[in-house]
């Protein structure tokens, strides 16, 4: 009875001395990965060049895709044909543009000037 | 001999479920392979780390380095605010990781080869960042389409351009993990029809199929290298939409 109260006590004190080691562990590796983050970039990911074209192309088509669309129903709607959809479908070219520009990092979100 | 490079895109019937008005409902090839990797997923997950071992075993290794990558890369993109997003994006990956891997296997069924499937998870995604958007900044959630630092009469150009952009995301998010799967198993499937007609042609046929077999070969690896990254990208562009729904206005992050 006695032997195993002092066993159960003993393997408490070892339990209690791992959960600290574990702790200080967590700490350490959680200093470490706030320190040194993963850089990894998105964009460079696909490196293949059917991959790569594949991306630039389908931003630039998604863009003038979408202008083409606003500008056709902003027509159909609001009765300005034909400056509503060829206004929005230029634009829309504009903006598969900054869509490829912003997919290569060349542009940062919000950084319209370009830098120097 | 000629190869369709298509057939293998096509969508069979394989046993009426229901009917709904006068449309019959199939269970098709498709939904079944959809059901495969969602399968395949949770044996992955569940099974490997039922046993929760300190010390992991192979597989288990493999399901933690899955979960660790897309946990990371969902941190740094978005911040910790960003974690209650997790099981979105991680189901995300890993339903498109095996979903692609699957159909790299002889007679499989490459549902992410059809741009319905896409285009359904990139919509997910995109009316998943509006509806928070609005829901956690309210109408200053608006603002993303209003960049800092221009000259107020470019404004309005500005916001227009900003505005198709946005709406153009859901589509090249959707037809560029489409386009790669389509165009990868097109590609695979025409090259190793060379084989085929080749072989036909005798002896000489024979000699000249080796070239077009190596290139087969080495295509084959380069798909399982595209079937990886495409669900990695897709799940990483979710993550960078998602950031903009969580902080529209500043970004802390500036390496994208």
């Amino acid at each position: 009875m006695d032997d195993d109260a002092r066993e159960e006590s003993e393997n408490r004190s070892d339990e209690a001395a791992l959960a600290a080691r574990l702790s200080r562990l967590g700490k350490r590796f959680g200093d470490e990965r706030a320190t040194r983050l993963p850089q990894q970039d998105v964009r460079r990911t696909d490196s293949s060049a059917l991959g790569q074209g594949l991306r630039l192309s389908s931003e630039l088509v998604a863009g003038v895709l979408v202008g083409g669309v606003f500008g056709w129903l902003l027509d159909h709607f609001v009765g300005t044909k034909p400056f509503g959809f060829i206004v929005l479908l230029l634009l829309g070219f504009v903006a598969g543009l900054v869509n490829m520009m912003r997919s290569v990092g060349m542009m940062a979100k919000g950084d319209w000037r370009l830098r120097k | 001999m000629a190869v369709d490079p298509i057939h293998q895109f096509e969508i069979h019937n394989v046993f009426p479920i229901t009917q709904i008005g006068t449309a019959q409902i199939h269970l098709t090839n498709s939904a079944i392979f959809m059901a495969i990797s969602v399968g395949l997923t949770m044996l992955l997950l569940l099974g490997t780390t039922g046993s929760r071992r300190l010390v992991p075993t192979r597989m288990q290794s493999v399901a933690e380095l899955t979960y660790e990558l897309m946990a990371n890369t969902l941190r740094n993109v978005t911040g910790d605010e960003g974690m209650k997003f997790f099981p979105f994006v991680f189901s995300l990956f890993m339903f498109i990781l095996f979903a692609n891997l699957i159909g790299l296997i002889p007679y499989g069924f490459t549902v992410t080869s059809h741009l319905i499937i896409t285009a359904a998870l990139a919509l997910l995604v995109f009316f998943t960042v509006i509806i928070y958007g609005f829901w956690k900044n309210g109408l200053a959630w608006l603002k993303l389409f209003v960049p800092s630092g221009i000259p107020t009469f470019m404004i309005p150009l500005i916001v227009v351009i900003e505005l198709l952009s946005f709406f153009s995301r859901p589509i090249s998010h959707s037809v560029r993990l489409f386009a790669n799967m389509l165009a990868g198993h097109i590609t695979l499937k025409l090259v190793a029809g060379f084989i085929a007609m080749l072989g036909g042609v005798g002896f000489v046929g024979w000699l000249g199929a080796i070239a077009p077999l190596a290139l087969t070969v080495a295509l084959t690896a380069l798909e399982f290298l595209v079937a990886a990254l495409q669900a990695f990208v897709f799940a990483i562009l979710t993550c960078i939409y998602l950031n903009d729904a969580i902080h529209p206005s500043h970004d802390p992050h500036p390496a994208h």
